[in-house]
């Protein structure tokens, strides 16, 4: 087994609706999209986001685009107009959760270039 | 197989201007789309209106007609947009205008879609029962209704496709679904029926694609970033559709930029909730049933996409006044810039706290180490070149938030020391305009079709 980031396997875009941040993480190859589903868990973003994000985490799958998508709940201060954040629409939420670390086979870490 | 191209030229009130005309001059389109309103975009357009009765639309739009319109006219152009704002009547009279500046009386008809503004109706539904309870908080509207500012149920293609059956070159909308703008223009020349849900999905889609304007074709895109070429140019995107459903998602060549599956992924799941339920005025689209292929230079097909009906309510969007906030900065540089910036903000609260000021929220920030990933971006380090303190303040209380802006610069000659950045002068206080989504039986709206000619 090998510790990699998700950076290294996902690229991810993010957004917000109200107080909600939405991150949806997509795999770079299709082979990597099935180590998504088993590690980047619900659980898991939820710790991966302690700190930053204080309310409940909802994951959907979308095999047709190897992709997961997040619902961050209570993760922009307000959102919108209300936030004060400097990214109150959670725009780098998305390079946020790439940040993650993961267990991955050594055969699958060898496809990362 | 007949197929019909919609440009992308804006994907929000503030965007490229060039980008319109290069969608219109840099190669064959059917229809431009313009996407001119976000969420808060209404708010802001209501005050412009109650300042001059003939404001209150996105104003960039006319000038741009000026530019556009002969050629729209000479190579059959329709343009779709959600530029009426809080005033689709006093938009269409200035493309008018300037359509009889330009010489095309006689050849332009505008299509005007209204009927969206519920402002003057909210106290008679509460009234009925139509709580318009917050979609998010479930608190109904009474709780804010003295505090509204403005109030807009959002429609979808169907008035469009009618201003476009009655002969319209251009419609103009006041609150209407993005996707909307793209949808109508395929539902109208393919015929499309309104409960044929597949299809009618697969317009939603289409729309969604292309709604934020370039971020479909290799703009604020994560997925190899740095070899996207010549951004500075970058092409907006085309849906090309067919009578079927299907779609490709392009752009004009010798534009920069990318199309690729990997860039409209990105795209797509762009601010998704469920991806099996995509709520639209129009349909419940189905994020899991698409399907991409690459299909050759900056072309990426799209098919296989399925609907459900829609529901039998229209979304609203409500703003209302929630207090005011400011938010203000000074830069620390090396060494121990973090930890200056952190003593400072200390000073600061203190003294807020000694002027017996009151917040409902004061929130600091160090950008340059945790603004924008907070815990997640790790321990900062103590050779960190500078970091910018940013303290945001929130209250009912205008004085105390005005207060508050006058105690950031004289941290300078009284606290931590290398700092700087204050040359901006004190931060602006802004009223909080804030955002009520809710919910409203389609039974009691009607949108209106009006058609105008020059």
């Amino acid at each position: 087994m090998k510790t990699i980031r998700l950076l290294d396997i996902a690229h991810a875009r993010s957004g917000d609706k109200g107080d909600t941040a939405n991150v949806g993480l997509i795999a770079r190859r299709p082979e990597f999209y099935p180590v998504l589903v088993e590690r980047v868990t619900v659980e898991a973003v939820k710790r991966h986001f302690d700190g930053l994000v204080h309310g409940g985490v909802e994951r959907f799958e979308l095999p047709n685009l190897e992709a997961l998508n997040f619902l961050l709940h209570e993760a922009l201060g307000g959102g919108g107009t209300v936030s004060l954040k400097t990214d109150a629409q959670g725009k780098t939420y998305s390079s946020a959760l790439l940040r993650m670390e993961i267990e991955i086979d050594d055969d699958l870490a060898r496809l990362i270039p | 197989m007949k197929t019909i191209r919609i440009a992308s030229g804006q994907g929000f009130w503030g965007d490229m201007l060039e980008a319109p005309v290069q969608q219109v001059e840099g190669g064959p389109i059917d229809y431009l789309m313009l996407d001119y309103l976000a969420e808060v975009t209404m708010s802001i357009m209501q005050k412009q209106r109650s300042r001059n009765p003939e404001l209150g639309y996105a104003t960039d739009f006319v000038p741009l007609m000026e530019r556009i319109l002969p050629a729209c006219v000479e190579r059959d152009i329709k343009v779709t947009a959600n530029a009426g704002g809080v005033n689709p009547a006093g938009c269409s009279a200035a493309v008018l205008e300037v359509a009889r500046k330009l010489g095309l009386g006689g050849q332009v008809r505008v299509g005007i879609v209204r009927g969206d503004d519920i402002m003057d109706r909210l106290e008679s539904f509460t009234r009925d029962g139509i709580e318009l309870r917050n979609m998010d908080t479930g608190e109904p509207l009474s709780t804010v209704i003295d505090r509204v500012q403005s109030a807009n149920v959002y429609f979808g293609a169907w008035p469009i496709v009618e201003a476009l059956s009655r002969g319209a070159r251009v419609v103009v909308t006041g609150r209407c679904t993005d996707t909307g703008l793209t949808l109508a223009p395929m539902a109208y020349e393919f015929g499309w029926a309104k409960d044929d849900w597949d299809r009618v999905a697969a317009g939603t889609i289409a729309g969604h694609t292309i709604e934020c304007g370039a971020q479909a074709s290799g703009g604020n895109c994560m997925v190899d970033w740095d070899s996207i070429p010549d951004l500075a140019n970058i092409g907006y995107p085309i849906v090309e559709a067919s009578a079927d459903g299907t779609f490709v998602i392009t752009k004009h060549p010798g534009t920069g930029g990318r199309i690729s599956p990997a860039v409209i992924k990105e795209q797509l799941v762009y601010e998704m909730g469920d991806p099996k339920a995509y709520i639209t005025p129009d349909c419940v689209a189905d994020f899991t049933s698409i399907h991409l292929a690459g299909d050759g230079t900056d072309r990426v097909r799209m098919f296989g996409i399925r609907g459900n009906p829609e529901t039998e309510f229209y979304k609203v969007s409500i703003s209302y006044s929630s207090g005011f906030k400011a938010v203000g900065t000074l830069v620390y540089a090396w060494p121990d810039a973090y930890r200056k910036a952190e003593a400072a903000d200390r000073i600061l609260r203190e003294r807020l706290e000694r002027l017996g000021l009151r917040f409902d929220e004061v929130l600091t920030e160090f950008v340059g180490a945790s603004a924008c990933h907070g815990p997640l971006a790790g321990t900062p380090s103590g050779e960190l070149a500078e970091v910018e303190l940013r303290v945001g303040v929130r209250s009912e209380s205008k004085a105390d938030v005005e207060r508050f802006t006058k105690e950031l610069a004289p941290l300078v000659l009284t606290g931590p020391p290398n700092v700087t950045g204050f040359a901006g002068g004190r931060p602006r206080v802004q009223e909080i305009v804030a955002y009520w989504p809710a919910l409203i039986p389609k039974s009691v709206v009607e949108p209106v079709v009006e058609i105008a000619e020059a």
